[in-house]
């Protein structure tokens, strides 16, 4: 039964590619919103959602049945307006998961929103996508127009009384988007700066009301749960935490992919047994395990399962849980300079350690890369990573998730970073 | 800066799928994005008059408005060719040869980050990890995704986009 074992992805492979509302409709589609809309209360769900354990993967892994439960019940404004958010910025360098989900199986977000729109009383939903997803626009506004025609959307949905309308907002670009209020502030028509928390936005989000914002992963585990129940989602899982994870690889391996797996699969056996092992001729040194923002993992943790509590007890993060590889022929110093790059540039500005600290951070690694390094430098490093790195020195997670691919290699490749400056060149250059 | 109100600078198309956006939001100000990713969508950019006869539409002032389009990367202010192309140059790329490629790819079109073909054709621009890093390295022209691009097929692929 492959395809309960791959709730998410397992009736793409069935279809043969896209899945539209009639093949969605043929393995169970719309059965998770249409039990919790009309024989469940919203507070059922939420708890249902809780006892089975799911957290977020937009990358923080927040129990997301506890995100929901922090919104008030009932007419919680003056209007009574609450809204339902999905990020589908996926702006996190090394990440193609939501894509895949939104391009090929839309429907699985459409009823993993009403679901969650009932659970917290939200009339209205949008999808926060990022503007290069030209084609997951396409599929998705598909599924949420077909879905509309059947009554799933809309009035009075499955005869239940309750009404969600959902839309789509296609971002103008900057990957500070995806944090969370920052995507509000997007979503108002305003410039993406990150807002001051508290407020959260489950208390006050977009226009100033009660607001829920999920991964588009975190979504699409929600109607199997509902199908299927929570013995049932736990079991799925390895270990503590439930259900599966979309993992992918990328780098100099012989299949780069995406595979949904149990949740908590061994990082080796993700990278020799899906990922087909590295390329002959390169040797895997280091990974980031779930995006650029997050800490390299060595050969010594390898064998480590790729769930949160492992992942972050190593010292890093599972993150996306899309893992980028480091191998042999890669220079960490200009690897890092190349992340940094994208750090320093995707900064929206607002703080001093992060505006100007991570152009700082990158010009003293290029600097280092191209034979201009001095002695002293590797110190200055340090203190900067950790000054720009404290969470509580700036006002969003943007710098401190920076630091983290930087910190981490300087701890675990700082040779490499001692003979540039020791002998002015970079040897790895003639592998470029 | 011309009077936006004396000139019909936005189509009825346009103004139309603005207020479709308006329709559905609780303020029209909230529209913004939305309303200069449309313009852009039908002219290619977003110049001083289409951003003038928006900010009008919308009931905000001009300032307000460009100070939002030039937060974004995807708002251009500038015009662009008829085939933007924006190359990958993110970690996973990176690590797949993004660097060696640029180079190829600036020389096929003659120009650098930035820039536009002297026939009007391409602009070419950096862009962030585009969701396809197991097919790196890739870039996009226009709307189309192109994965596993292979410098040695330039000619083949620049040749689709007329
Ligand atoms: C700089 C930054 C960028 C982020 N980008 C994304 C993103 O692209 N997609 C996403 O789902 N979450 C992103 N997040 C996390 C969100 O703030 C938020 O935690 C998440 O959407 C919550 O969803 P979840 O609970 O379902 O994981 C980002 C966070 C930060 C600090
Ligand atoms: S840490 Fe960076 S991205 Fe976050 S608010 Fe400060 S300047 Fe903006
Ligand atoms: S890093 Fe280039 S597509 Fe992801």
């Amino acid at each position: 039964m492959a395809e309960s074992q791959r709730p998410l992805t397992g009736i793409v492979d069935d279809v043969g590619g896209l899945v539209d509302l009639a093949a969605y409709e043929a393995h169970e589609g719309y059965a998770g919103a249409r039990e919790a809309l009309t024989g469940m209360t919203p507070a059922e769900v939420i708890a249902l959602v809780k006892d089975a354990n799911l957290r977020g993967r937009g990358g923080a892994g927040f129990p997301t049945g506890l995100k929901w439960s922090f919104v008030p019940q009932g007419e919680a404004s003056d209007d009574g307006l609450k809204y339902l958010v999905c990020n589908g910025d996926e702006m996190e360098p090394g990440t193609f998961k939501d894509r895949y989900l939104l391009e090929y199986n839309p429907h699985l977000l459409v009823e993993g929103m009403i679901i969650g729109a009932y659970a917290i009383g939200a009339a209205q939903g949008y999808v926060f996508l990022r503007g290069e997803y030209h084609e997951p626009y396409r599929q998705l506004q598909t599924a949420i127009d077909d879905a509309k025609a059947k009554g799933y959307l809309g009035q009075n949905i499955f005869g239940s009384g309750f009404n969600f309308d959902l839309r789509i907002h296609r971002s103008a670009g900057r990957y500070i988007c995806g944090e969370e209020t920052a995507l509000l502030n997007a979503l108002e028509g305003k410039r993406a700066q990150p807002r001051t928390k508290p407020p959260f936005p489950p208390a006050s989000g977009a226009w100033g009301r009660p607001t829920i914002v999920n991964n588009v992963e975190t979504f699409c585990n929600v109607p199997c749960i509902l199908r299927n129940g929570v013995e049932w989602y736990q079991e799925l899982g390895n270990g503590e935490d439930a259900g599966t994870k979309l993992y992918g690889v990328s780098g100099r391996v012989n299949n780069p992919g995406l595979w949904e797996l149990p949740i908590g699969t061994p990082i080796r056996e993700i990278i020799d047994v899906h990922a087909g092992g590295m390329q002959d001729g390169y040797k895997l040194r280091g990974l980031l395990p779930g995006g650029a923002s997050t800490d390299f993992l060595v050969e010594k943790h390898f064998d480590l399962a790729m769930d949160y509590g492992t992942i972050q007890a190593a010292g890093s993060r599972m993150g996306t849980g899309t893992m980028i590889l480091m191998d042999d022929s890669i220079c960490p110093v200009d690897m890092c300079r190349n992340l940094e790059h994208f750090f320093a540039q995707e900064s929206c500005g607002f703080c001093t350690p992060c505006r100007e600290g991570l152009p700082w951070v990158e010009r003293l690694l290029t600097d280092i890369e191209e034979g201009r390094g001095k002695p002293g430098d590797l110190e200055l490093l340090d203190r900067n990573a950790q000054f720009i790195g404290g969470v509580t020195n700036t006002f969003c997670l943007h710098a401190p998730g920076a630091i983290e691919p930087l910190a981490s290699a300087l701890k675990y490749f700082r040779e490499d970073f001692e003979e540039h400056i020791r002998t002015g060149v970079c040897p790895y250059a003639n592998n470029r | 800066m011309s009077e936006p109100a004396l000139i019909p600078v936005l189509s009825d198309a346009e103004v139309r799928e603005i207020e479709e956006e308006c329709a559905h939001l609780p303020d029209r100000k909230s529209a913004a994005i939305d309303a200069m990713m449309i313009v852009q969508r039908h002219r290619g950019w977003v110049s001083d008059e289409s951003l003038g006869a928006i900010a009008h539409l919308l009931g905000m002032s001009v300032e307000n408005l460009d100070s939002i389009a030039t937060f974004y990367n995807l708002i251009f202010r500038k015009p662009v060719g008829r085939h933007v192309v924006m190359v990958c140059d993110s970690v996973s790329c990176y690590v797949m040869g993004a660097d060696p490629l640029r180079k190829q790819i600036e020389a096929h079109l003659g120009i650098g980050m930035g820039q536009t073909t002297d026939d009007g054709r391409f602009t070419l621009l950096p862009i962030v990890c585009l969701g396809a890093c197991d097919k790196a390295p890739t870039m996009m022209i226009g709307e189309e995704l192109i994965e596993n691009v292979d410098g040695e097929q330039l000619d083949d692929i620049f040749g689709r986009f007329g």
